[in-house]
């Protein structure tokens, strides 16, 4: 059988989007005229820049759920672990322009009667330091987790309820002060990033752009991965994971290094969101979080990539939308969209117009049976 | 305030003669028969008042607190309340009372009170005084909850003063526990009283290391240093066996702890139980349940408070079977309409009845507002009793018996009525039961109806120890996973054994962690649990596992 390419049309077609907004919404939001009818506004930006982070998000979270039969319920900790460690470069660069002025401790560790910097805070001064700890924090707690976790076969069900209880302890950890990250305040009021002000559209563009890019990289990589041998053996692994092991496969293995990865990628989201947003805190802990990634590559359609990024900018898109027009809808919408499309769209919006097209082929050709991607 | 004393037994009164010592007391004990010839005269000791000094004042408390007076306990209130005045012309001392002037040494009334009169000053030492002799007075009070009050009020105080009133108070106290009480403040004052006979104070020790509290050890660490050897070596003795008393009721009273947060986990769990144990559908809607039974206890109370009030110790009696009527209608429609086409698809699951839970609960919220609802204890479940020293509230207590009740008619229900044992047919197997005549969809329903139900009497309870919000389901979402998972899945016995450890265990780590590291803990715990055991403490053995 062949292989298929890295690129495939879908993905063709989703990278070409991709960098085209990273071109042409910046170029519109600088060219034209704030009066024209396609010109993006400056509070876009960063709305834009956050779908794009949670696009990144959830590929992560496709790359375990659908190639690897891992259904994570603990992204958002990996997630927020790489926002925190951008919270706190973040935090650093504000220096001496705190509320009370103190060179070296953010504004909350004064408030909190520290002392010193405690020693986890160290280094995160400087940038390149901090970039790694975004990847490296988030991948060495995967890396913990999933060495005991799939070495002990702990699967299914057992594993997504796992993997919530490790989001939770950690959303409660971080909102206690003495933790020192701010407690339930979080990480907040940056000033700048590598010496650009923060919240200047100049450097929003810049951010904007490199989110752009990361999701086209990120997929990229992810989409080389599931392409390669090694992706073929992951997805027999989701498929059969018994009997891929009775082959002689080190299973646990070949899981731990797609977990590992889909956790620094949704670090890499993360680090992203934080200076976007501009705020950190353990709310992005919650267990609640964690289950609407999952919503939007259900939605976009599971095993795709592609369509996970795509669920993650409609229903982040939609929410927007609908807390804005109809507040209260918001949660009824929400919820009949899970109800919906685990019920009629087991394959998502994009598995919905690939069977579509397949149907149409179908129609003209001799039918072919399709292979049915197992639990 | 006229504070009126019983007279006094004769027998009584002969008794108390006898005792030489207590000379000083007799006024006091003899009140209503010394009023029978007449009051002794409190003018002298009433006149210092008037001199102004704080000092003066304070002796004059003392010696008003040991007169014997009936009048004594109206001047202290009425110091204590700021109406005590007096004449700086004359030096007069009168008490300003609704009806008038009256004159502080008799109570008589006065007809002309003089134009200048200035309230007798108090300062803290003063105001220390006061309680003392208000204290020391009310000893004799023939209300006992006051004697009681007063018998607290000297234990705190061990002023040496209100020995004496103290001893013949004791000597005249009927009540078994206010006599305990009067003997322990007698002790604690005898403890600070370094001219005490060395055998009484000894025994005194013994007397507060029986005591066995907090306030006993502190009494022990009050004896004066310069005390004997032999007290000191008593008294160190006696910290150390209240100690090691406190020590003991400290476990206890996180083991009682733990009890009961381990009851409200099995309550929260034992539904989810059924759904996810028993069925295998991860019901993330399960914490809505129990959010709809509270809400329904809410509606009953409701209804009672407007229609019925004098049935509102029933109420969550009534409370009762329609919650469990309504969650489980709720549940089997959920089933119908959503699960039924999810089976052995168990993550699909857990996001269709996730999207549930956001429906049901912005559904209560649209209806209810956001805002936590009041929901009233009938009066048996509030209050408290004491166990050693331990305080055990009746709400607490009542909801361990219930989670319990339900926890053995759950089990009664699945081993020994034919629903019960279609539902583990075809659980176990689906396509046999089927075979076998069993229609099985209608067991689905029904057996999601049931894990619902009890989810919904569960929220009945819970709506007494807990704000019923729109959100009251998701504190225990996780935290009855937790319990179901730890269990073993698939199994009652589990989930109860799962859910005491897991309380326990919280509650006694809270002392050494803190509650948000104890819980932590407790998570990070499992999830190493689950690497150890991944299919929880009581695994189900056989075929059936691997599906």
């Amino acid at each position: 059988m062949n292989r298929p390419g890295i690129i495939d049309r879908t993905g063709g077609i989703f990278l070409i989007i991709v960098l085209a907004a990273a071109v042409l919404i910046p170029a519109s939001n600088l060219l034209l005229p704030p009066g024209n009818p396609l010109h993006v506004p400056d509070y876009m930006i960063p709305l834009l820049g956050k779908y794009l982070c949670y696009a990144l998000l959830a590929v992560a979270v496709d790359l375990v759920w659908g190639y690897c039969g891992v259904l994570s319920l603990g992204h958002g900790a990996f997630f927020a672990l790489g926002g925190y460690a951008m919270g706190m470069y973040l935090m650093r660069q504000i220096g001496p322009r705190g509320v009370y002025g103190n060179p070296v401790l953010p504004d909350f560790m004064v408030f909190l009667n520290y002392k010193e910097l405690p020693w986890f805070w160290q280094g995160f001064d400087i940038f390149p330091f901090a970039m790694l700890m975004v990847v490296l924090v988030p991948g060495a707690l995967a890396f913990v987790f999933g060495w005991f976790a799939f070495r002990s076969r702990v699967t299914g069900v057992y594993l997504s309820i796992i993997t919530q209880a490790m989001t939770f302890a950690l959303m409660l950890a971080f909102f206690r002060n003495d933790m020192g990250f701010g407690g339930n305040n979080g990480l907040t009021d940056f000033k700048d990033i590598l010496g650009f002000p923060i919240s200047a559209p100049s450097t929003r563009l810049v951010l904007f752009v490199t989110s752009a890019l990361a999701l086209a990289a990120g997929y990229l990589l992810c989409r080389a991965l599931v392409t390669s041998k090694y992706g073929k053996v992951l997805v027999a692994v989701r498929d059969t994971e018994s009997r891929t092991r009775f082959l002689g496969y080190r299973v646990e293995n070949y899981k731990l290094v797609a977990w590992v990865l889909s956790a620094m990628l949704a670090g890499v989201a993360g680090a992203l969101y934080v200076p976007q947003v501009g705020i950190i805190n353990p709310s992005e802990f919650a267990p609640a979080q964690s289950i609407e990634m999952v919503i939007w590559v259900a939605v976009g359609g599971r095993g795709t990539l592609v369509g996970a990024a795509l669920g993650a900018l409609v229903v982040n898109a939609g929410k927007t939308w609908f807390t804005g027009v109809f507040p209260e809808a918001w949660l009824f919408g929400l919820g009949a969209l899970f109800v919906l499309v685990t019920l009629f769209l087991p394959k998502g919006v994009l598995g919905l117009a690939s069977s579509i097209s397949e149907r149409w082929k179908a129609r003209r050709t001799a039918p072919t049976p399709s292979p049915e991607p197992a639990e | 305030m006229m504070r009126l004393r019983l007279p006094v037994p004769p027998a009584f009164a002969l008794r108390t003669l006898a005792l030489p010592v207590l000379v000083l007391l007799m006024a006091a004990l003899f009140g209503g028969a010394v009023r029978a010839q007449g009051q002794p005269d409190i003018s002298a000791i009433v006149a210092k008042f008037a001199n102004d000094s704080y000092s003066d004042t304070a002796d004059a408390l003392v010696a008003l607190a040991a007169s014997g007076s009936a009048q004594a306990a109206a001047v202290v209130d009425a110091l204590g309340e700021g109406r005590l005045v007096f004449d700086p012309a004359t030096k007069s001392v009168y008490i300003r009372a609704r009806s008038g002037v009256v004159d502080a040494a008799t109570g008589a009334a006065v007809a002309a009170p003089p134009a200048t009169l200035t309230p007798v000053r108090a300062n803290n030492r003063v105001r220390r005084a006061i309680d003392a002799a208000s204290g020391a007075l009310s000893l004799l009070n023939p209300d006992p909850a006051r004697r009681a009050d007063a018998a607290a009020a000297v234990f705190k105080s061990r002023d040496p003063v209100t020995l004496p009133t103290v001893e013949a108070a004791i000597a005249k106290e009927t009540v078994p526990s206010i006599k305990e009480a009067l003997e322990q403040a007698r002790a604690a004052i005898l403890i600070g009283k370094a001219d005490a006979p060395e055998a009484e104070r000894r025994v005194a020790i013994q007397k507060i290391t029986a005591r066995g509290d907090q306030e006993a050890i502190s009494l022990l660490r009050s004896l004066p240093a310069d005390s004997p050897p032999a007290l000191r070596t008593a008294a160190d003795a006696g910290i150390a066996k209240v100690e090691q008393n406190l020590k003991f009721w400290a476990v206890a009273q996180n083991v009682w702890y733990g009890l009961s947060l381990g009851s409200v986990l099995l309550l929260a769990a034992i539904g989810l139980a059924i759904t996810f144990g028993v069925m295998g559908v991860i019901n993330m809607a399960h914490g809505e349940m129990v959010m709809l039974g509270a809400y329904t206890t809410f509606m009953v109370q409701n209804v009672i408070r407007q229609s019925a009030p004098w049935l509102f110790d029933w109420s969550l009696a009534i409370a009762l079977p329609l919650a469990f009527l309504f969650t489980a209608l709720v549940g089997i429609l959920i089933e119908r309409t959503v699960i039924r086409f999810l089976y052995g698809r168990p993550l699909e699951t857990l996001l269709a009845t996730w999207g549930v839970s956001l429906i049901l609960q912005q559904a209560v919220r649209s209806v209810f507002g956001p805002t936590n609802q009041e929901v009233g204890a009938p009066s048996w479940m509030s209050g408290a009793f004491q166990v050693g020293q331990l305080s055990i509230t009746y709400n607490r207590l009542w909801i361990i018996v219930f989670a319990l009740m339900v926890f053995f008619a759950l089990l009664l229900v699945l081993k020994r009525t034919p629903l019960g044992l279609y539902v583990r047919a075809v659980t176990q197997n689906r396509r046999m039961a089927a075979a076998m005549g069993i229609r099985t969809g209608r067991i689905d329903a029904l057996t999601f109806g049931l894990g619902s139900g009890i989810a919904g009497i569960a929220g009945v309870a819970l709506s007494q120890i807990d704000n019923v919000s729109p959100n009251l389901g998701q504190g225990y979402i996780i935290d009855s996973f937790m319990v179901v998972v730890f269990g073993g899945v698939g199994n009652l016995w589990g989930t109860l054994v799962g859910a005491f450890t897991l309380g326990i265990a919280n509650k006694l780590l809270e002392p050494f962690a803190g509650a948000v590291l104890g819980k932590i803990l407790l998570l990070v715990f499992i999830i190493l649990f689950i690497q150890k055991r991944p299919r929880g403490l009581f695994a189900l053995k056989g075929r059936a596992v691997e599906s």
